[in-house]
């Protein structure tokens, strides 16, 4: 057990300090870092490319900053921007989950029209994957594209397309070979938001915002060289960057922000003569998560470590996207009960606390659980994967009658 | 950066796990736990010839002066194989208060044979944490009255180490007189536990040093219960799966179904970052201080909480095989439940460990 990084990264820590010092002022507000960027946050992000504070392995010939991976040093840079309060580079669907797409399997003219700009916060996407009938079993998306007077052309329905409203830009999955089996059968397009055929509805919901959107198509004109990968090998394409997702989901500095917080707000919380800290039950209740939140981050550190050593995650990384999301959820309902009535405050009443925040992340984290792979995925992929438990059987072609069994007692996995 | 164990320790560690797979079969410990006297000389002879009973005592005192994580890991081994073995009382507890406290004689007699196997302290310091029945010694400056619950390690000790109610460590000998000495039965019987009633009996109280050395004994026994809790949750998550991937019914093995598979993911996912939570805390212990007794806190109450989920719902996959004698299973269940218990349920330690935080108005 060595936590000491050394001391060639204490200079790198060093630096990213005095940068921050020298430099932090200019860091836009939360507002700033809405879906599209303000043009101060755009001038934000641009100045940490130049300083590889972002963008840092990306290289230089697609706008990034070129240098080699190093985990360490992305660490650091995360920690001190954390440290600082101060926000780190961008972090949209596009950064995380395009970018790493196209440099993985774009065209060079792919990578050289749409990464620099995407980086810098100039250009917005979303993403085109869930349906109404393909959510955990997304291979049976049913949005077609046919070829005709050498365009694609799209017609079907998406959901949960986050930023949609704001996105100039759609990585989407379509299907463009009917005949083929599921996944075989299935492109990915990039395509301009604005071309003729798209219309984005705000999706609101429980939260009562529409923080998402269903977007639907009818007959949209794509042309046949905006495609990454070959036709028919969208479904490998997308799987390039779900994992980049989960990553994501999963940010133990943010599960050790939200317990902060909660720390403050059950000292500051009221209760007769004393504060919400002041009750046993709910402290006691404050001290486990806090445990939990620990756990996560040392499990954090040794998924780093291992990964140091060019180990894949293993078991530490599987069980991250379900736990994290699960123990969001949890502080966020622990900070509703140290509020009492106070805790169901909302709709910016008189009286509210912190502008419902606790509220709208209680329900939001609830989405979080659902979204990027359910609960109930993940524990299948942790079964399979990590424990390497059997598989659900297969029904080749099931008689009609038990196929109704099968789907009464829910054993397929779309019914998860 | 190297966050885990050093591919010394994980030799070690596959090395008592080749050892107690050969000398610790579950037939072996059934035999142990059905005996009056729990420990196992086979077990302790195989486990003696790796070195582990002086691993916690100084060098100079003919020990290998060795880590917290190094006894972490070690304990982790124990709890998987269930070994009915003393060890955290007798081979970490006691060589640390007397290396800490104890008096150049004492050290110089005890220490050099609790490394070799020869000598056996068990360690009271169950009321620093509670007290429950009225229990505590309580002592005059020259004599010791009063009881003590829980010594753990307790039969066949040559001697007794035990906290006093201003948090003092004495050393008792086995044989002194006015001491009078209980067994205690347990669920756990790969382990031994015990009380002793004191009237005016005399011992060597170890240096005064405001409760320090109890503070560290507490923090080092807490992290090594998790520890060994993780080691039985682990195996009981492995049992769990092997059974679910061999049972059939409905024509299919059970692990193939959801319902079964998803108990399995869950004991794994709350099971797995609880191992770096104990790593952290074990080296916490020697590299930092000052967080050492907060993540000692942090480990024994959820390793307690998700160890408890574990061995029940490993128990439920097995179905009614699971409840049974014959299977042994119940073995890790109730070590297990000594982990949870012993030093102090999850809820007296996190309620020490809101105090630490200044989170209690009345500490």
């Amino acid at each position: 057990m060595d936590l000491d990084y050394g001391p060639q990264y204490d200079a790198f820590r060093e630096e990213v300090r005095q940068f921050l010092q020298t430099h932090g002022h200019r860091a836009p507000d939360g507002q700033g870092r809405a879906a599209r960027p303000s043009p101060e946050a755009v001038e934000w992000q641009k100045l940490l490319i130049l300083h590889g504070y972002t963008a840092r392995t990306i290289p230089k010939e697609y706008g990034g900053y070129g240098a080699e991976p190093d985990i360490l040093k992305s660490r650091i840079i995360a920690e001190e921007f954390s440290r600082a309060g101060i926000p780190a580079g961008l972090a949209n669907q596009g950064i995380s989950m395009l970018v790493p797409t196209l440099l993985e399997l774009g065209t060079e003219a792919q990578k050289q029209q749409w990464i620099e700009p995407t980086l810098n916060g100039e250009i917005i996407w979303c993403q085109g994957y869930s349906e109404p009938g393909a959510g955990s079993d997304l291979a049976a998306l049913k949005t077609s594209a046919r070829v005709e007077n050498g365009d694609f052309v799209i017609n079907g329905q998406k959901i949960w397309t986050s930023t949609a409203k704001q996105a100039d830009m759609i990585f989407c999955l379509v299907r463009t070979e009917p005949d083929a089996p599921k996944h075989g059968g299935i492109s990915y397009l990039i395509f301009s938001m604005d071309t003729p055929g798209i219309e984005v509805r705000p999706l609101k919901t429980m939260t009562g915002h529409a923080e998402f959107n269903e977007t639907f198509f009818t007959d949209v004109r794509v042309p046949l060289d905006q495609i990454v990968g070959q036709r028919g090998q969208g479904w490998y394409v997308a799987n390039a960057t779900l994992g980049h997702e989960r990553g994501m989901l999963g940010d133990p500095d943010a599960l050790e922000n939200r317990l902060q917080a909660l720390v403050r707000l059950m000292q500051k919380e009221r209760i007769g003569q004393g504060c919400a800290m002041d009750n046993a039950v709910l402290r006691d209740r404050l001290v486990a998560l806090q445990a939990e939140v620990a756990a996560m981050k040392f499990n954090g550190m040794r998924i780093l470590s291992n990964s140091l050593r060019g180990d894949a995650g293993g078991m530490a990384k599987l069980v991250v996207k379900l736990q994290s999301c699960e123990l969001a959820h949890q502080i966020s309902a622990l900070a509703i009960d140290a509020m009492g009535e106070m805790g169901i405050l909302y709709h910016g009443s008189e009286r509210e606390r912190e502008d419902g925040a606790w509220q709208w992340n209680y329900m939001f984290q609830l989405g979080l659980i659902i979204g990027g792979g359910t609960a109930q995925i993940q524990k299948n992929i942790i079964a399979e994967r990590g424990l390497e438990m059997p598989r659900e059987p297969k029904f080749a072609t099931p008689p009609a009658a038990e196929q109704a069994t099968a789907v009464a007692s829910g054993q397929n996995k779309g019914a998860a | 950066m190297d966050f885990g164990l050093s591919q010394d320790q994980e030799m070690l560690c596959d090395a008592i796990s080749r050892t107690l797979a050969d000398t610790c079969p579950l037939d072996h410990v059934r035999e142990c736990a059905e005996g009056s006297v729990p420990f196992s000389d086979n077990v302790r002879s195989a486990l003696g010839e790796i070195g582990i009973w002086g691993m916690m005592v100084p060098e100079q005192h003919d020990g290998l002066g060795m880590t917290m994580l190094d006894a972490a890991a070690v304990a982790e081994q124990l709890g998987y194989a269930v070994a009915p073995v003393p060890f955290i009382g007798a081979h970490v507890l006691a060589p640390l208060a007397l290396a800490q406290g104890g008096s150049e004689e004492l050290k110089a007699h005890w220490l050099p044979r609790i490394a070799k196997g020869e000598a056996q302290i068990a360690v009271a310091i169950a009321e620093t944490v509670e007290i429950r029945d009225r229990a505590g010694v309580d002592f005059d400056g020259a004599k010791l009255d009063g009881t003590a619950l829980f010594a753990l390690d307790f039969l066949e000790a040559d001697a007794f180490l035990v906290a006093d109610t201003a948090g003092r460590m004495h050393f008792v000998a086995g044989d002194a007189a006015g001491l009078e000495k209980v067994a205690l039965k347990t669920i756990d019987r790969t382990r031994s536990v015990g009380e002793l009633r004191f009237s005016g009996v005399a011992g060597e109280a170890l240096a005064d040093d405001g409760g320090a050395t109890v503070r560290r004994l507490r923090d080092a026994g807490r992290v090594l219960l998790a520890a060994d809790s993780l080691g039985a949750g682990q195996a009981m998550i492995e049992k769990a799966v092997d059974y679910a991937g061999q049972r059939e019914q409905f024509g299919r093995v059970i692990g193939s179904f959801q319902a079964v598979k998803h108990m399995c993911a869950e004991m794994a996912a709350r099971h797995e970052p609880c191992r770096s939570l104990v790593w952290y805390a074990a080296h916490a212990f020697d590299a930092t201080p000052d967080e050492a007794s907060l993540v000692a806190c942090h480990a024994k109450s959820h390793t307690g909480e998700v160890h408890r989920f574990v061995a029940r719902t490993s128990t439920e996959v097995h179905g009614g095989m699971g409840f049974t004698d014959l299977l042994g299973l119940h073995f890790w269940f109730k070590r297990i439940g000594f982990d949870r218990q012993v030093l102090g349920g999850p809820e007296a330690v996190r309620a020490e460990a809101a105090a630490l935080q200044g989170w209690t108005q009345v500490a």
